[in-house]
């Protein structure tokens, strides 16, 4: 016969059955709501840590002096907090690094978007997906014993520590995420654009740039944004290859300490809660954060205004 | 050919001023008829004249995209109870309503496990049962001597008319108190709507069908009564064979006539 | 005349963009075959430079002072159980979410602003998350520098890469299945777990993977924590010889990783510890690769097995 099969009348809604049945899903999606909302506590936590460690920085230091001094030396006898030393290391190899990636991340995702067949696409794909893979750290090494001494047979002044090697290798490491993106951006292009725009007689490159690449660009805006906050942010290649002097220079050829190769540092140390120096590394982060946010905000921008010009 | 003769008159269910609107816009205007048991019902009229909308009012399809409201009623014998109520829970509304929908959805399981679906969520359990429910099924929705060796092979391998005859046997696994039907052939090849149609004829002695249709003929072929519906409003409701060879108003004359579509 | 010589300038004109096109295509390939040489470049330097040190031994000794008996023992059990605790952190809040974000959240200002924070995540440097981590974790939980905070730290990085591949699977399930489960009387959960999390686990599996990929790659948050460098000795085992026979004591326990067993090397002036950062690296890259492979099948036998 039938066991407990479907009933022939509708509960009420203060049966236990519907009840229970209700409350179950209540519970359920509650726990999946605060899963979901702990992420917001993560964003909470970075920004709540990093200013309530940087801030009491800043009773000791005057902003003057952290503007304008000439050096970053917190942990010697004089310490100095010129943060502009570290500053200059960040957007030394960040410019370095961009400079090779925009324009080879672009040039790549025109070509596997517009250029490529399927399956030159299939294969060349997960090779870049590789690239993003390695760990930073075999970068770093990298940067260090491979492209250091290679670089010192054409500029024999080179230092064995140099923020162009390290420029250079991050700039390799960002392409995958640039044109991943940008990629995937190009080719969401409606093909009817593509089509009207060849046949009118103009070529793939003129197509790709003047019709595809514009149509993309909200796409592509935000894979150079994500470059950008992956130069900015990256620390072991810059740790292991760029070297621990921080100075204000735009050469290369010289050694330079980025922001976070300088926490790197720190951290590796024995330097007491609390402290000046301690707080130094807090310091750093929220400095870190602060470009990195003004960058996307610019980029945002920009992409807006875009937006509405291409739309 | 046209039926001739409702097989009977009482009501299985009957919509009373519907009107329902999606973000200010009604979709469907104080609509209100009968739906006889036991009795296949079609609801025809040109694309976005509200018959999906309708149908899916029937089972609270609605509720799931958001906070709808409905105004007036849908009540459902013998229980004689107001459906579209906010005391009532949409999810027992779908297990007494089952639906077939117009691309054919088995679930990307076996043939066994579709079917006991229906049975499984409401916590049977029992294999035996489940057996003889699937077999039961199957054979009313004509399928059981095609795919008896084959149950735990995947449904996606069959053919469209098979799938659409899959989707239906789990719908009356549960032995709904209603059928919807959503197109259920406008997917399919010739031969396969065929087949269903055969089919929806022999299924309406154990279950009332409503079934919406744009095929003006298979409404004229296999339905008990028609409602033809216009821009929200339901223009004419009857016995099919008058509203096919005889419709009382002018636009549902046109429709029938191609005027428009 | 005149149409003749607008012909031929036509043509010249074209043939200029045919070129241009070639002249692309030839720029477009240098640059990826570039980037392909780099890659194998990095590979072969590596290779070579630390193939003499991949033995048993290797595997199975702790760092010292001496550079030719300096293994990764305690690197890679601390990699293994790092890489554990992130798993069970991030898999189960990630999906958790993803599922909320894909079927249960409605379009209001809630779910815009947690959608727009994880996007935000994503975008902070990694090191950063080591700040917090420190500040939060180290510090005031009074987890110390242990396998937990890391665990804590890893899985909080890759959370976002778990909550947009769970989220992107399960949008790949087409509507009309849901709505033949619902319109059976499932409830929203008996359909989530009967149907969309079975469908999905492909694509959640191929997020799980490369997340764990990049935990394992992961550097500069663990130094910040206070990964140490020199640990020659393993953490407490988690099985007992005794009742309760399970132990979590190695959850407090000091650590190393192999990413920061290599930057120590690299970092020391010795050529000799450079041959084993070298070896470390092959190790790291093998892992890379096979995960990243093991991604990919999982991802053609999940697309191939449910082809909407």
């Amino acid at each position: 016969m039938k066991p407990n099969d479907v009933s022939t009348t509708f509960s009420r809604p203060e049966s236990f059955k519907r009840r229970f049945r209700e409350f179950k899903e209540l519970t359920i999606k509650s726990i999946l709501f605060i899963c979901a909302a702990s992420s917001v506590l993560i964003t909470f936590g970075v920004v709540w840590t990093l200013l309530s460690e940087a801030w009491p920085f800043f009773k000791e230091v005057s902003l003057l002096n952290f503007l304008f001094d000439n050096e970053w030396t917190p942990l010697f006898e004089n310490p100095q907090y010129g943060i502009l030393n570290l500053v200059s290391g960040t957007f030394l190899t960040t410019i370095i690094a961009l400079i090779v990636a925009i324009p080879m991340g672009t040039i790549t995702a025109v070509f596997l978007s517009e250029y490529a067949s399927n399956s030159a696409r299939e294969i060349l794909k997960p090779i870049l997906e590789l690239l993003a893979a390695v760990p930073t750290v075999v970068y770093g090494y990298f940067a260090l014993l491979f492209v250091t001494p290679l670089l010192q047979k054409i500029f024999s002044d080179l230092s064995s520590f140099n923020a162009l090697s390290a420029g250079l290798v991050m700039g390799i490491m960002i392409i995958p995420y640039i044109s991943s993106l940008s990629e995937d951006a190009m080719r969401a292009v409606p093909l009817h654009l593509r089509e009207g725009s060849l046949a009118l007689g103009a070529s793939k490159l003129q197509t790709s740039f003047k019709v595809i690449v514009p149509a993309a660009f909200s796409g592509i805006a935000s894979a150079y944004i994500l470059g950008i906050s992956r130069a900015l942010g990256e620390t072991m290649v810059v740790a292991i290859a760029a070297g621990l002097q921080p100075k204000i220079s735009l050469n290369p050829l010289e050694s330079a300490q980025t922001l976070t190769a300088y926490i790197v540092q720190v951290s590796q140390g024995d330097l007491p809660q609390g402290s000046v120096g301690y707080r130094t590394i807090y310091v750093c982060g929220v400095v870190l954060l602060l470009f990195t946010f003004i960058f996307n905000l610019i980029g945002a921008r920009i992409k807006s205004k875009m937006e509405i010009k291409y739309k | 050919m046209v039926n001739s003769k409702a097989q009977s008159n009482i009501k299985k269910a009957e919509v009373i001023n519907l009107t329902f609107a999606y973000t200010d816009k009604n979709v469907i205007n104080s609509i209100s008829m009968p739906i006889f048991q036991n009795n296949i019902t079609a609801l025809i009229g040109p694309s976005g004249c509200g018959k999906t909308t309708l149908l899916r009012c029937f089972n609270r399809m609605h509720d799931l995209y958001g906070d709808v409201r409905y105004n007036g009623e849908i009540k459902l014998y013998p229980d004689n109870i107001n459906i579209l109520g906010r005391e009532i829970d949409p999810i027992e509304v779908r297990m007494k309503i089952g639906m077939v929908f117009q691309k054919p959805n088995p679930f990307p399981k076996s043939i066994y496990e579709n079917i006991s679906y229906g049975l499984k969520i409401r916590g049977i359990k029992k294999k035996s049962y489940l057996d003889d429910k699937v077999e039961d099924s199957l054979k009313k929705a004509g399928l059981w001597n095609e795919v008896s060796d084959r149950l735990h092979k995947s449904a996606g391998a069959l053919s469209g008319g098979q799938q659409q005859r899959v989707c239906i046997a789990r719908a009356l696994a549960t032995e709904p108190d209603l059928l919807l039907l959503d197109e259920p052939t406008s997917a399919l090849d010739p031969i396969g709507a065929a087949h269903i149609e055969e089919l929806v004829t022999e299924l309406k002695k154990t279950v009332t069908i409503l079934m919406v249709t744009h095929n003006l003929h298979q409404a004229a072929r296999t339905a008990d009564y028609t409602a033809f519906m216009y821009l929200g409003d339901l223009i004419e409701f009857g016995e099919s064979s008058q509203i096919f060879t005889n419709p009382k108003e002018q636009k549902t004359e046109n429709y029938i006539t191609g005027r428009f579509g | 005349m005149n149409q003749l010589g607008e012909t031929s300038q036509m043509k010249q004109r074209i043939e200029s963009l045919k070129r241009q096109d070639s002249y692309f295509w030839i720029l477009g390939l240098m640059t990826l075959v570039f980037v392909l040489v780099i890659l194998l470049s990095l590979i072969i330097d590596m290779a070579l430079s630390g193939w003499t040190r991949i033995s048993l031994d290797f595997f199975l000794s702790f760092p010292s002072r001496f550079p030719e008996k300096a293994g990764i023992l305690s690197a890679w059990v601390g990699s293994l159980c790092v890489v554990f605790v992130t798993a069970m952190i991030s898999i189960p809040l990630g999906v958790a979410s993803g599922i909320y974000l894909e079927e249960y959240s409605k379009k209001n200002i809630w779910t815009k602003i947690i959608e727009i924070n994880i996007l935000n995540l994503a975008g902070i440097p990694s090191i950063t998350y080591g700040l917090m981590a420190l500040g939060i974790f180290v510090y005031q939980f009074r987890l110390g520098q242990s396998i937990l905070t890391a665990g804590l730290t890893l899985g909080l990085l890759v959370l976002p890469i778990i909550i947009v591949t769970t989220r992107e699977a399960i949008r790949t399930i087409p509507s009309h299945i849901r709505e033949a489960s619902y319109s059976l009387g499932a409830t929203r959960w008996q359909t989530i777990w009967n149907h969309i999390l079975p469908y999905s686990s492909g694509g959640i599996l191929t997020g799980v993977v490369i997340a764990l990929s990049r935990a394992i790659g992961e550097t500069a948050p663990l130094i910040t924590v206070g990964a140490l460098t020199f640990i020659a000795f393993l953490p407490t085992p988690p099985v007992l010889a005794v009742p309760p026979f399970v132990s979590a004591g190695w959850l407090l326990d000091p650590y190393t990783v192999m990413p920061i067993q290599m930057f120590n090397w690299v970092s020391r002036p010795q050529e000799q510890f450079h041959v084993n950062a070298a070896a470390t690296g092959l190790v790291l890259l093998a892992m890379t690769l096979i995960l990243n492979a093991a991604a990919i099948f999982v991802r053609y036998r999940f697309r191939k097995k449910y082809k909407w």
